[in-house]
Protein backbone atom coordinates (compact mmCIF):
# COMPACT_ATOMS: atom_id res chain seq x y z
CA UNK A 1 0.00 0.00 0.00
CA UNK A 2 1.09 4.00 -0.64
CA UNK A 3 -0.33 6.72 0.58
CA UNK A 4 -1.59 9.23 -2.31
CA UNK A 5 -2.60 12.72 -2.29
CA UNK A 6 -4.23 14.73 -4.66
CA UNK A 7 -6.96 17.49 -5.12
CA UNK A 8 -10.12 15.93 -6.80
CA UNK A 9 -12.54 18.41 -7.53
CA UNK A 10 -10.89 20.63 -5.61
CA UNK A 11 -10.91 19.28 -2.55
CA UNK A 12 -7.31 18.07 -1.30
CA UNK A 13 -7.68 13.79 -0.67
CA UNK A 14 -5.30 11.43 0.87
CA UNK A 15 -5.53 7.89 1.21
CA UNK A 16 -3.72 4.10 0.68
CA UNK A 17 -3.92 2.21 -1.96
CA UNK A 18 -2.28 -0.56 -3.34
CA UNK A 19 -0.37 -0.46 -6.41
CA UNK A 20 -2.83 -2.10 -8.93
CA UNK A 21 -5.80 0.01 -7.47
CA UNK A 22 -7.29 1.93 -10.75
CA UNK A 23 -8.38 5.23 -10.90
CA UNK A 24 -11.77 4.69 -11.33
CA UNK A 25 -11.59 2.20 -8.65
CA UNK A 26 -10.44 4.85 -6.45
CA UNK A 27 -13.44 7.27 -7.62
CA UNK A 28 -16.01 5.17 -7.96
CA UNK A 29 -15.13 2.59 -4.99
CA UNK A 30 -13.10 5.24 -2.46
CA UNK A 31 -14.15 8.17 -2.89
CA UNK A 32 -17.95 7.08 -3.79
CA UNK A 33 -17.54 9.53 -6.87
CA UNK A 34 -19.99 7.44 -9.02
CA UNK A 35 -20.16 9.34 -11.93
CA UNK A 36 -17.01 8.60 -13.70
CA UNK A 37 -18.74 5.46 -15.50
CA UNK A 38 -16.61 2.21 -16.68
CA UNK A 39 -18.12 0.77 -19.92
CA UNK A 40 -15.44 -1.27 -21.28
CA UNK A 41 -12.29 -1.47 -18.95
CA UNK A 42 -10.00 -1.62 -22.14
CA UNK A 43 -9.82 2.04 -22.96
CA UNK A 44 -11.87 1.77 -25.79
CA UNK A 45 -15.13 3.23 -24.87
CA UNK A 46 -14.24 6.79 -22.88
CA UNK A 47 -16.95 6.35 -20.18
CA UNK A 48 -14.30 6.81 -17.58
CA UNK A 49 -12.52 9.99 -19.44
CA UNK A 50 -11.54 12.20 -16.27
CA UNK A 51 -9.29 15.53 -16.45
CA UNK A 52 -5.66 15.34 -14.80
CA UNK A 53 -4.03 18.52 -14.50
CA UNK A 54 -6.22 19.07 -17.12
CA UNK A 55 -5.91 16.81 -19.67
CA UNK A 56 -8.67 14.03 -21.01
CA UNK A 57 -7.26 10.91 -19.70
CA UNK A 58 -9.05 7.53 -19.31
CA UNK A 59 -9.58 6.48 -15.72
CA UNK A 60 -9.61 3.20 -16.51
CA UNK A 61 -6.16 2.95 -17.99
CA UNK A 62 -4.13 4.79 -15.04
CA UNK A 63 -3.43 4.14 -11.54
CA UNK A 64 -3.95 6.04 -8.37
CA UNK A 65 -0.49 5.95 -7.31
CA UNK A 66 0.26 7.87 -10.58
CA UNK A 67 -2.09 10.74 -9.95
CA UNK A 68 0.32 11.67 -6.90
CA UNK A 69 0.03 15.61 -6.23
CA UNK A 70 -2.06 15.56 -9.39
CA UNK A 71 -5.54 17.98 -9.74
CA UNK A 72 -8.15 15.61 -10.85
CA UNK A 73 -11.45 17.08 -12.06
CA UNK A 74 -14.65 14.51 -12.84
CA UNK A 75 -18.04 15.10 -14.04
CA UNK A 76 -18.98 16.16 -10.95
CA UNK A 77 -17.12 18.82 -10.77
CA UNK A 78 -17.84 20.19 -14.01
CA UNK A 79 -21.51 21.89 -12.51
CA UNK A 80 -21.34 25.49 -11.95
CA UNK A 81 -20.69 26.68 -8.18
CA UNK A 82 -24.22 27.45 -7.57
CA UNK A 83 -25.30 23.68 -8.92
CA UNK A 84 -26.84 24.58 -12.50
CA UNK A 85 -25.42 23.30 -14.94
CA UNK A 86 -22.56 24.40 -16.90
CA UNK A 87 -22.59 25.33 -20.31
CA UNK A 88 -21.43 22.54 -21.95
CA UNK A 89 -23.95 20.44 -19.23
CA UNK A 90 -26.43 22.40 -20.47
CA UNK A 91 -26.32 22.30 -23.91
CA UNK A 92 -26.63 18.64 -23.73
CA UNK A 93 -29.61 18.46 -22.23
CA UNK A 94 -30.96 21.41 -24.85
CA UNK A 95 -29.69 19.10 -27.54
CA UNK A 96 -30.82 15.72 -26.61
CA UNK A 97 -26.96 15.02 -26.58
CA UNK A 98 -28.07 11.85 -24.52
CA UNK A 99 -30.56 9.19 -23.90
CA UNK A 100 -28.92 6.36 -21.58
CA UNK A 101 -26.94 8.85 -20.36
CA UNK A 102 -24.32 6.21 -19.74
CA UNK A 103 -21.90 8.11 -22.22
CA UNK A 104 -22.68 11.35 -21.00
CA UNK A 105 -19.64 11.71 -18.00
CA UNK A 106 -17.00 11.17 -20.89
CA UNK A 107 -18.50 12.60 -23.50
CA UNK A 108 -18.77 15.91 -21.49
CA UNK A 109 -15.64 15.79 -19.85
CA UNK A 110 -13.95 15.16 -23.25
CA UNK A 111 -15.79 18.11 -24.98
CA UNK A 112 -14.65 20.30 -22.04
CA UNK A 113 -11.03 20.09 -23.04
CA UNK A 114 -11.88 19.47 -26.60
CA UNK A 115 -13.65 23.40 -25.87
CA UNK A 116 -10.46 24.58 -23.78
CA UNK A 117 -8.02 23.70 -26.87
CA UNK A 118 -9.80 24.61 -29.78
CA UNK A 119 -13.01 27.33 -28.60
CA UNK A 120 -14.77 26.85 -32.12
CA UNK A 121 -14.27 23.48 -33.52
CA UNK A 122 -15.81 22.38 -37.05
CA UNK A 123 -18.21 19.39 -37.44
CA UNK A 124 -15.63 17.55 -38.31
CA UNK A 125 -13.08 18.22 -35.35
CA UNK A 126 -15.86 17.58 -33.37
CA UNK A 127 -16.07 14.22 -34.38
CA UNK A 128 -12.16 13.68 -34.80
CA UNK A 129 -11.68 14.52 -31.09
CA UNK A 130 -14.62 12.39 -29.93
CA UNK A 131 -12.54 9.13 -31.52
CA UNK A 132 -12.06 7.37 -27.98
CA UNK A 133 -16.00 8.49 -26.99
CA UNK A 134 -18.52 5.82 -27.78
CA UNK A 135 -22.23 6.20 -27.92
CA UNK A 136 -24.64 3.20 -28.03
CA UNK A 137 -27.79 5.56 -28.40
CA UNK A 138 -27.52 8.55 -29.58
CA UNK A 139 -25.58 7.94 -33.35
CA UNK A 140 -23.18 11.08 -32.14
CA UNK A 141 -25.65 13.72 -33.94
CA UNK A 142 -26.85 15.32 -31.09
CA UNK A 143 -23.53 14.80 -28.72
CA UNK A 144 -21.97 17.07 -31.85
CA UNK A 145 -24.92 19.87 -32.30
CA UNK A 146 -24.45 20.10 -28.86
CA UNK A 147 -20.93 20.40 -28.45
CA UNK A 148 -21.42 23.29 -31.33
CA UNK A 149 -23.73 24.98 -29.60
CA UNK A 150 -21.66 25.11 -26.61
CA UNK A 151 -19.14 26.78 -28.57
CA UNK A 152 -21.56 28.99 -29.37
CA UNK A 153 -21.94 28.42 -32.86
CA UNK A 154 -24.95 28.74 -34.94
CA UNK A 155 -26.33 24.66 -34.97
CA UNK A 156 -29.47 25.48 -37.32
CA UNK A 157 -27.32 23.90 -40.71
CA UNK A 158 -27.01 20.39 -38.25
CA UNK A 159 -30.03 18.94 -38.76
CA UNK A 160 -31.63 16.56 -36.43
CA UNK A 161 -31.66 13.23 -37.99
CA UNK B 1 -4.65 -8.06 -12.45
CA UNK B 2 -2.09 -9.27 -9.75
CA UNK B 3 -1.34 -7.54 -6.83
CA UNK B 4 2.25 -5.23 -7.46
CA UNK B 5 3.63 -2.27 -5.89
CA UNK B 6 4.12 0.63 -8.01
CA UNK B 7 7.41 3.17 -7.47
CA UNK B 8 7.99 6.81 -9.10
CA UNK B 9 11.74 7.57 -9.25
CA UNK B 10 12.85 11.16 -10.20
CA UNK B 11 15.78 10.17 -12.16
CA UNK B 12 17.08 7.68 -14.67
CA UNK B 13 20.09 6.65 -12.03
CA UNK B 14 17.12 5.30 -9.73
CA UNK B 15 14.70 4.02 -12.36
CA UNK B 16 17.47 1.91 -13.63
CA UNK B 17 18.37 0.49 -9.79
CA UNK B 18 14.52 0.08 -9.14
CA UNK B 19 14.62 -2.21 -12.57
CA UNK B 20 17.30 -4.33 -10.94
CA UNK B 21 14.82 -5.67 -8.60
CA UNK B 22 13.12 -9.07 -8.78
CA UNK B 23 10.43 -8.89 -11.06
CA UNK B 24 10.14 -5.51 -11.90
CA UNK B 25 9.12 -3.55 -15.10
CA UNK B 26 8.62 -0.29 -16.24
CA UNK B 27 5.55 1.93 -16.79
CA UNK B 28 5.16 4.38 -19.61
CA UNK B 29 1.57 5.84 -20.45
CA UNK B 30 0.54 2.63 -19.64
CA UNK B 31 -1.73 2.49 -22.26
CA UNK B 32 -0.59 -1.12 -23.54
CA UNK B 33 0.72 -2.53 -20.16
CA UNK B 34 -2.00 -1.87 -18.04
CA UNK B 35 -4.59 -4.02 -20.57
CA UNK B 36 -2.46 -6.21 -20.62
CA UNK B 37 -1.62 -6.20 -16.95
CA UNK B 38 -5.85 -6.77 -16.46
CA UNK B 39 -5.73 -9.82 -18.89
CA UNK B 40 -3.13 -11.16 -16.38
CA UNK B 41 -0.33 -11.43 -19.04
CA UNK B 42 2.05 -9.60 -17.52
CA UNK B 43 2.94 -10.45 -13.77
CA UNK B 44 5.50 -8.02 -12.52
CA UNK B 45 5.82 -7.86 -8.25
CA UNK B 46 6.93 -3.65 -9.14
CA UNK B 47 6.27 -1.56 -11.61
CA UNK B 48 8.82 1.60 -12.07
CA UNK B 49 6.97 4.28 -13.24
CA UNK B 50 9.10 6.89 -15.53
CA UNK B 51 6.56 9.37 -15.53
CA UNK B 52 8.30 11.80 -12.90
CA UNK B 53 11.49 11.53 -14.61
CA UNK B 54 11.84 15.11 -16.29
CA UNK B 55 15.51 14.30 -17.87
CA UNK B 56 13.80 11.72 -20.43
CA UNK B 57 10.85 14.01 -21.44
CA UNK B 58 10.81 16.87 -23.59
CA UNK B 59 11.97 17.69 -27.56
CA UNK B 60 14.71 19.49 -28.87
CA UNK B 61 16.04 20.67 -32.54
CA UNK B 62 18.93 20.79 -33.73
CA UNK B 63 20.54 20.66 -37.17
CA UNK B 64 18.57 18.42 -38.80
CA UNK B 65 17.81 16.13 -35.69
CA UNK B 66 14.99 15.87 -33.65
CA UNK B 67 15.67 14.24 -30.09
CA UNK B 68 12.48 13.62 -28.15
CA UNK B 69 12.86 12.28 -24.78
CA UNK B 70 11.69 8.88 -24.04
CA UNK B 71 8.73 9.40 -21.54
CA UNK B 72 7.27 12.50 -24.03
CA UNK B 73 3.85 11.95 -24.35
CA UNK B 74 2.10 11.49 -28.08
CA UNK B 75 0.60 14.47 -27.63
CA UNK B 76 3.65 16.55 -26.96
CA UNK B 77 4.84 15.05 -29.68
CA UNK B 78 2.25 16.25 -31.89
CA UNK B 79 2.48 19.61 -30.75
CA UNK B 80 6.59 20.37 -30.46
CA UNK B 81 7.61 18.88 -33.61
CA UNK B 82 4.61 20.69 -35.64
CA UNK B 83 7.12 22.74 -37.47
CA UNK B 84 10.52 21.14 -37.25
CA UNK B 85 9.46 17.48 -38.22
CA UNK B 86 5.47 17.69 -39.47
CA UNK B 87 5.78 14.41 -40.79
CA UNK B 88 5.93 12.92 -37.72
CA UNK B 89 3.88 15.35 -35.71
CA UNK B 90 0.91 14.28 -38.16
CA UNK B 91 1.57 10.61 -37.02
CA UNK B 92 1.49 11.32 -33.02
CA UNK B 93 -1.34 13.68 -33.41
CA UNK B 94 -3.14 10.79 -35.22
CA UNK B 95 -2.69 7.67 -32.54
CA UNK B 96 -5.53 6.50 -31.18
CA UNK B 97 -7.46 9.22 -29.67
CA UNK B 98 -7.15 12.54 -27.46
CA UNK B 99 -7.26 10.90 -23.88
CA UNK B 100 -4.87 8.32 -25.36
CA UNK B 101 -2.24 10.78 -26.79
CA UNK B 102 -2.07 12.43 -23.21
CA UNK B 103 -0.43 9.14 -21.76
CA UNK B 104 0.85 7.09 -24.05
CA UNK B 105 4.85 7.58 -24.51
CA UNK B 106 7.47 7.42 -27.55
CA UNK B 107 9.06 4.95 -25.55
CA UNK B 108 6.56 2.55 -24.48
CA UNK B 109 5.92 2.38 -28.13
CA UNK B 110 9.20 1.82 -29.39
CA UNK B 111 9.86 -0.43 -26.32
CA UNK B 112 6.55 -2.91 -26.92
CA UNK B 113 6.91 -2.86 -31.16
CA UNK B 114 3.46 -3.91 -31.95
CA UNK B 115 3.21 -4.89 -35.33
CA UNK B 116 0.71 -2.36 -36.00
CA UNK B 117 2.03 0.70 -33.80
CA UNK B 118 2.99 3.84 -35.78
CA UNK B 119 6.21 5.16 -34.05
CA UNK B 120 8.18 2.09 -35.52
CA UNK B 121 7.82 2.75 -38.76
CA UNK B 122 8.66 6.29 -38.27
CA UNK B 123 11.90 5.61 -36.51
CA UNK B 124 13.11 3.37 -38.87
CA UNK B 125 12.42 5.79 -42.26
CA UNK B 126 14.00 8.03 -40.34
CA UNK B 127 16.62 6.31 -39.98
CA UNK B 128 16.61 7.01 -35.71
CA UNK B 129 18.51 5.87 -32.95
CA UNK B 130 17.61 4.80 -29.85
CA UNK B 131 19.18 6.12 -27.12
CA UNK B 132 18.88 4.21 -24.05
CA UNK B 133 20.44 4.47 -20.34
CA UNK B 134 23.57 1.95 -21.65
CA UNK B 135 23.97 2.89 -25.16
CA UNK B 136 23.16 3.62 -28.77
CA UNK B 137 21.39 1.30 -30.97
CA UNK B 138 20.28 2.29 -34.92
CA UNK B 139 16.72 1.30 -35.69
CA UNK B 140 17.97 -1.04 -38.30
CA UNK B 141 19.36 -3.49 -35.70
CA UNK B 142 16.49 -2.30 -32.80
CA UNK B 143 13.46 -3.68 -34.78
CA UNK B 144 13.67 -7.21 -34.19
CA UNK B 145 10.26 -8.93 -35.15
CA UNK B 146 6.58 -8.82 -33.63
CA UNK B 147 7.46 -7.22 -30.10
CA UNK B 148 10.89 -7.79 -30.45
CA UNK B 149 13.36 -5.48 -29.70
CA UNK B 150 17.12 -5.32 -29.05
CA UNK B 151 16.22 -3.82 -25.41
CA UNK B 152 17.88 -5.85 -22.56
CA UNK B 153 15.72 -6.42 -19.21
CA UNK B 154 15.75 -3.27 -17.49
CA UNK B 155 17.00 -1.41 -20.48
CA UNK B 156 15.33 2.07 -20.41
CA UNK B 157 14.79 4.38 -23.97
CA UNK B 158 15.85 7.50 -22.52
CA UNK B 159 15.49 9.02 -26.16
CA UNK B 160 14.85 8.71 -29.82
CA UNK B 161 17.19 11.20 -32.11
CA UNK B 162 15.26 11.61 -35.57
CA UNK B 163 17.42 12.90 -38.81
CA UNK B 164 14.79 15.33 -40.18
CA UNK B 165 14.30 14.41 -43.84
CA UNK B 166 14.14 16.31 -46.42
CA UNK B 167 10.43 15.23 -47.41
CA UNK B 168 8.39 12.80 -45.53
CA UNK B 169 4.62 11.38 -45.15
CA UNK B 170 3.02 8.95 -43.07
CA UNK B 171 -0.21 7.14 -44.75
CA UNK B 172 -1.98 4.95 -42.07
CA UNK B 173 -4.83 2.84 -42.90
CA UNK B 174 -7.14 2.68 -40.09
CA UNK B 175 -8.64 -0.47 -38.59
CA UNK B 176 -11.50 1.38 -37.58
CA UNK B 177 -12.16 -0.43 -34.61
CA UNK B 178 -8.50 -0.38 -32.25
CA UNK B 179 -7.66 2.83 -34.76
CA UNK B 180 -4.24 1.38 -34.99
CA UNK B 181 -2.85 1.06 -38.53
CA UNK B 182 -4.40 -2.08 -40.72
CA UNK B 183 -0.83 -0.97 -42.77
CA UNK B 184 0.89 2.09 -42.42
CA UNK B 185 3.74 3.42 -44.47
CA UNK B 186 6.32 6.08 -43.66
CA UNK B 187 8.22 7.44 -46.91
CA UNK B 188 11.35 9.73 -45.76
CA UNK B 189 13.25 11.45 -48.53
CA UNK B 190 17.08 12.28 -47.97
CA UNK B 191 19.33 13.80 -49.80
CA UNK B 192 21.36 10.72 -49.90
CA UNK B 193 18.42 8.40 -50.76
CA UNK B 194 15.14 7.09 -49.83
CA UNK B 195 13.89 5.14 -46.87
CA UNK B 196 10.25 3.38 -46.77
CA UNK B 197 9.42 2.07 -43.64
CA UNK B 198 6.02 -0.75 -43.43
CA UNK B 199 3.95 -1.03 -40.27
CA UNK B 200 0.73 -3.52 -39.95
CA UNK B 201 1.61 -5.65 -42.54
CA UNK B 202 4.48 -8.24 -41.47
CA UNK B 203 4.40 -11.20 -39.46
CA UNK B 204 7.90 -9.84 -38.89
CA UNK B 205 6.62 -6.74 -37.65
CA UNK B 206 7.90 -2.94 -39.19
CA UNK B 207 9.78 -3.75 -41.99
CA UNK B 208 11.63 -1.29 -44.68
CA UNK B 209 10.84 -2.24 -48.35
CA UNK B 210 13.91 -1.64 -50.28
CA UNK B 211 13.18 -2.11 -53.95
CA UNK B 212 10.51 0.77 -53.43
CA UNK B 213 13.38 3.23 -51.64
CA UNK B 214 15.59 2.06 -54.84
CA UNK B 215 12.93 2.77 -57.23
CA UNK B 216 12.06 6.02 -55.41
CA UNK B 217 15.57 7.26 -54.92
CA UNK B 218 16.05 7.82 -58.73
CA UNK B 219 12.44 9.02 -59.05
CA UNK B 220 10.57 10.13 -56.16
CA UNK B 221 7.50 10.02 -57.89
CA UNK B 222 4.14 7.92 -56.79
CA UNK B 223 4.96 6.67 -60.99
CA UNK B 224 8.33 5.10 -60.26
CA UNK B 225 6.55 2.30 -57.86
CA UNK B 226 4.03 1.52 -61.13
CA UNK B 227 4.33 -2.65 -61.45
CA UNK B 228 6.28 -3.28 -57.67
CA UNK B 229 4.63 -5.11 -55.06
CA UNK B 230 5.38 -6.91 -52.10
CA UNK B 231 4.74 -11.01 -52.21
CA UNK B 232 1.56 -11.31 -49.78
CA UNK B 233 3.42 -14.34 -48.33
CA UNK B 234 4.59 -13.67 -45.03
CA UNK B 235 1.80 -10.88 -44.14
CA UNK B 236 -0.91 -10.91 -41.37
CA UNK B 237 -3.79 -12.55 -42.06
CA UNK B 238 -6.23 -11.82 -39.87
CA UNK B 239 -10.59 -11.25 -39.43
CA UNK B 240 -9.84 -7.70 -40.50
CA UNK B 241 -7.80 -8.64 -43.85
CA UNK B 242 -5.99 -11.05 -45.99
CA UNK B 243 -2.23 -11.53 -46.36
CA UNK B 244 -2.95 -10.61 -50.15
CA UNK B 245 -5.04 -7.46 -48.54
CA UNK B 246 -2.56 -6.29 -46.94
CA UNK B 247 0.40 -6.94 -49.14
CA UNK B 248 -2.29 -4.59 -51.78
CA UNK B 249 -1.90 -2.47 -49.10
CA UNK B 250 1.47 -1.66 -49.20
CA UNK B 251 1.25 -0.69 -52.53
CA UNK B 252 -1.07 1.71 -52.32
CA UNK B 253 -0.05 3.33 -49.54
CA UNK B 254 3.45 3.72 -50.77
CA UNK B 255 2.28 6.01 -53.55
CA UNK B 256 -0.37 7.65 -51.52
CA UNK B 257 2.48 8.80 -48.69
CA UNK B 258 4.76 9.49 -52.09
CA UNK B 259 2.12 11.99 -53.37
CA UNK B 260 1.79 13.29 -50.04
CA UNK B 261 4.79 14.07 -49.24
CA UNK B 262 5.24 16.23 -52.55
C1 LIG C 1 -7.51 2.91 -27.76
C2 LIG C 1 -6.06 2.85 -28.12
C3 LIG C 1 -5.66 3.16 -29.41
C4 LIG C 1 -4.31 3.12 -29.79
N1 LIG C 1 -3.99 3.43 -31.08
C5 LIG C 1 -2.70 3.40 -31.47
C6 LIG C 1 -2.31 3.75 -32.80
O1 LIG C 1 -3.12 4.12 -33.64
N2 LIG C 1 -1.00 3.67 -33.12
C7 LIG C 1 -0.05 3.32 -32.21
O2 LIG C 1 1.12 3.29 -32.57
N3 LIG C 1 -0.37 3.00 -30.95
C8 LIG C 1 -1.66 3.03 -30.56
N4 LIG C 1 -1.97 2.71 -29.26
C9 LIG C 1 -0.91 2.33 -28.33
C10 LIG C 1 -0.34 3.55 -27.62
O3 LIG C 1 0.41 4.31 -28.54
C11 LIG C 1 0.54 3.20 -26.42
O4 LIG C 1 0.64 4.38 -25.69
C12 LIG C 1 1.95 2.74 -26.71
O5 LIG C 1 1.99 1.64 -27.56
C13 LIG C 1 2.64 2.29 -25.43
O6 LIG C 1 3.17 3.39 -24.79
P1 LIG C 1 3.00 3.61 -23.23
O7 LIG C 1 3.83 4.77 -22.87
O8 LIG C 1 1.56 3.68 -22.91
O9 LIG C 1 3.71 2.31 -22.65
P2 LIG C 1 3.26 1.28 -21.52
O10 LIG C 1 1.94 0.70 -21.84
O11 LIG C 1 3.45 1.88 -20.19
O12 LIG C 1 4.40 0.20 -21.73
C14 LIG C 1 4.49 -0.64 -22.87
C15 LIG C 1 5.77 -1.50 -22.76
O13 LIG C 1 6.92 -0.68 -22.91
C16 LIG C 1 7.75 -0.72 -21.75
N5 LIG C 1 8.25 0.65 -21.59
C17 LIG C 1 7.49 1.78 -21.41
N6 LIG C 1 8.27 2.88 -21.47
C18 LIG C 1 9.55 2.45 -21.66
C19 LIG C 1 10.82 3.11 -21.83
N7 LIG C 1 10.94 4.46 -21.80
N8 LIG C 1 11.92 2.34 -22.01
C20 LIG C 1 11.82 0.99 -22.05
N9 LIG C 1 10.67 0.31 -21.93
C21 LIG C 1 9.54 1.03 -21.74
C22 LIG C 1 6.87 -1.25 -20.65
O14 LIG C 1 7.62 -1.95 -19.68
C23 LIG C 1 5.94 -2.17 -21.42
O15 LIG C 1 6.53 -3.41 -21.65
C24 LIG C 1 -3.32 2.75 -28.85
C25 LIG C 1 -3.70 2.44 -27.54
C26 LIG C 1 -5.03 2.48 -27.16
C27 LIG C 1 -5.41 2.16 -25.76
S1 LIG D 1 -14.07 2.26 -19.23
FE1 LIG D 1 -12.31 3.41 -19.63
S2 LIG D 1 -12.34 3.56 -21.77
FE2 LIG D 1 -14.04 2.29 -21.39
S1 LIG E 1 -26.51 8.01 -24.40
FE1 LIG E 1 -26.52 5.89 -24.09
S2 LIG E 1 -24.47 5.37 -24.54
FE2 LIG E 1 -24.54 7.42 -25.10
Amino acid sequence: MTKVTMTVNGKAVSKEVSGNTLMTEFLRDELRLTGTHVGCDTSQCGACVIHVDGKSVKACTMFAAEAQGAAVTTIEGMANADGSLSVIQQAFQDHHGLQCGFCTPGMVMTAATLLKENPTPSEHEIRDYLEGNICRCTGYHNIVKAIMAASGQDVSGIAAE
Amino acid sequence: MYSFEIESPTSVADAVAALGQEEAQALGGGQTLIPSLKARLASPAVLVSLKNIDEIKGVSSDGGTVTIGGGTTHATVAEEVADSYPALSALAGNIGDPAVRNRGTIGGSLANNDPSACYPAAALASGATIVTNTREIAADDYFQGMFTTALEEGEIITSVRLPVPEKAAYVKFEQPASRFALVGVFVAKFADGVRVAVTGASEEGVFRWTEAEEALSGNFSADALSGLSVPADGMIGDLHGSGEYRAHLVAVLTKRAVAAAG
